[in-house]
């Protein structure tokens, strides 16, 4: 499990978050929200110890500043917003890069159950298919799902996603949190979503952490989080109504 | 949808990696025969197999053969065209694993500025006389390596005081700033220089195998040993580095520790191998990039077949300086820049979109 106690960055004398604290639970997916600049990533940054910070992140009440970088990315997996590729590895290798944490050693040889693991995550992804291809020849849906492949391969508790559906259409949209959706049930996993659709947290959340200018705006769940009142306040458009009058397209 | 034109970028050779393995080493094989039988007096190429079986094994008779013939093999060219292979093979290995950790095609000891300094010891060394008394060349040597250690060590420190992540724009920046200063002096150094120890200077920084015999390799052997496994064992922490440093932390590499512990390995390879033979340009520039063409990014494979090409690249070099204006010799730097220059170009001619 992990838990964030007033977790707080300041920049060159410029505070970007402020006092976050929040648990996430197993099973949890918890959406965090809120505007542009609002510190989302500089809060995964923190916990992930990429930034000098006040306060603690713990997993399983261990301090994560206390943990090495490898027991650290054996219970926690990130997924990052952007994929540079400059590279050309086959999609087999990058997902395999997923174990890295899990081959410990000098002369660590992947056994049997990396490579089954390897193989699950690249199925759950529907990317199997894709496994001896150059990821220089993928379309961004494909390279956004190799990289959750490797993440999952990771075989981590827990998943933390900073935007994972940025530029893909709906159905990598659906189909990656509906995959998230199933895996979360397997025993101490949770998932922690940065993301920019509202309808998303509405429809995959079970809880949701609203920041706005570096701060908790509201923590708890999805409904009461995303009232109109919170929104109207931290986007400065009365979302709800913004909403209401898009669904009439659809109707 | 597979875009023909990436998919015909994306691939490499077409032969299986065995196959390419195969025939570099056989290349390799190839290119130390011919370059131990080729010389100011050359000797055939069946007798310098017979020779090297004779005197390595014990195989074969050779009473045939005049000693004198045997003699140049075995002392002058043999230990000349090992050491060659040696630095080829360090330099390469060393260039591979500086532009996988930084990201940057255009990485290798010379951007580091670590040659250049491991040059300024040396150049230190030779004006001022600088000699160890039963081994002549040894002062050098030690010049050279404490100097590119130093090197590192100024490097890193500078890095850490500008940006306390190490960030590889900082140690990019902060090496080619080191290697211009060293290049200062060494030209000072120079222009103050009498004339005898001139051209020795000059030759020097231009790299050369003349005259370097078994004690050289011996001397530079188990540093080369220690430098090439120290990096060989960071193959996968450098393709994990190939996806970007913040994603190599998150998928739990040490990406401080990694970094300083193969800076310290490159320090080590590049160290010894300028202090036996000068710097010699380009080598760690443009083998990597040969090799990724040949068998991809995966360093599991570049780095090791990098080892094969650099020291097959090297041993033709060398072939090269010592052949084309003989009896005299070129300095290998010259071989290696011009060659490593229109291999250059070609490769960034035929790659339009940059990747590795």
């Amino acid at each position: 499990m992990l838990k964030v106690d007033s977790l707080s960055v300041c920049i060159n004398h410029k505070s970007i978050i402020q006092d976050i604290s929040f648990e996430v639970p197993e099973h949890e997916i918890l959406m965090v929200i809120g505007p542009n600049g609002a510190g989302k990533t500089t809060l995964i940054k923190a916990i992930m110890q990429n930034a000098k910070h006040d306060g603690a992140a713990y997993l399983d009440g261990k301090n994560i500043a206390d943990i090495s970088s490898r027991e650290i990315a054996k219970q926690i997996g990130v997924l990052t917003q952007t994929h540079s590729q400059q590279f050309s590895f086959t999609v087999y290798e990058v997902v395999s890069l997923g174990r890295y944490a899990h081959q410990e050693g000098m002369f660590s040889k992947m056994g049997k159950e990396d490579y089954d693991k390897i193989d699950d995550a690249l199925k759950l992804t529907g990317t199997y298919h894709l496994k001896d291809r150059s990821v220089l020849t993928l379309s961004g849906g494909e390279l956004q799902r190799i990289f959750l492949a490797s993440v999952f391969a990771q075989d981590p508790k827990i998943l933390i996603l900073d935007e994972p559906t940025n530029h893909l259409d709906l159905q990598y949209q659906i189909g990656i949190f509906d995959t998230l959706k199933e895996w979360v049930k397997g025993e101490g996993r949770s998932v922690i979503a940065v993301v920019h659709d509202l309808n998303v947290v509405y429809t995959y959340g079970t809880k949701a952490l609203l920041m706005n200018e570096g701060r908790v705006y509201a923590y708890g769940n999805v409904d009461d989080v995303l009232n109109r009142e919170n929104l109207k306040k931290v986007y400065e458009v009365d979302v709800a109504l913004w909403m209401q009058n898009l669904l009439q397209h659809w109707k | 949808m597979i875009d023909m034109n990436e998919e015909k970028k994306a691939k490499r050779s077409v032969w299986p990696d065995h196959i390419v393995f195969l025939s570099f080493f056989a290349m390799l094989i190839f290119a130390f025969l011919l370059s131990v039988s080729v010389g100011s007096v050359d000797v055939s190429l069946s007798d310098t197999v017979r020779i090297l079986l004779n005197k390595t094994f014990g195989i074969g008779n050779i009473s045939d053969i005049p000693e004198s013939l045997s003699v140049i093999i075995q002392q002058v060219r043999l230990p000349r065209v090992i050491l060659a292979a040696l630095v080829g093979a360090a330099l390469s290995i060393s260039g591979t694993s500086m532009q996988g950790l930084l990201r940057n095609p255009l990485a290798d000891s010379s951007t580091l500025g670590v040659s250049s300094c491991a040059a300024l010891g040396a150049v230190l060394a030779i004006s001022v006389g600088f000699q160890l008394p039963q081994f002549p060349y040894f002062g050098i040597a030690a010049m050279s390596i404490l100097f590119a250690f130093a090197s590192f060590i100024v490097i890193m420190a500078l890095s850490y005081q500008i940006d306390r992540n190490l960030s590889t724009n900082t140690i990019i920046l902060t090496g080619v700033i080191i290697s211009m200063f060293a290049g200062s002096i060494i030209s000072f150094v120079v222009s103050i220089s009498g004339e005898e120890r001139l051209k020795s200077i000059v030759f020097w920084t231009m790299g050369s195998f003349s005259g370097r015999g078994w004690d050289y390799v011996g001397l530079i052997t188990p540093f080369v040993v220690v430098g090439i496994i120290g990096l060989l064992r960071y193959s996968t922490e450098l393709n994990a580095f190939a996806l970007g440093e913040e994603k190599a932390g998150y998928i739990g590499v040490n990406t401080k520790r990694v970094k300083i512990n193969i800076l310290v390995f490159v320090s080590i390879l590049v160290g010894v191998s300028v202090s036996v033979s000068g710097t010699i340009a380009f080598v760690g520039l443009v083998i990597p990039h040969i090799t990724r063409m040949l068998i991809g990014s995966n360093h599991k494979k570049l780095m090791p077949l990098s080892l094969i090409t650099g020291a097959t690249f090297m041993i033709f070099a060398d072939l090269v300086s010592r052949t084309v204006l003989r009896p005299s010799e070129l300095p290998i730097g010259v071989v290696t820049s011009l060659i490593g220059s229109v291999i250059f170009i070609y490769i960034f001619y035929s790659q339009r979109q940059k990747q590795y």
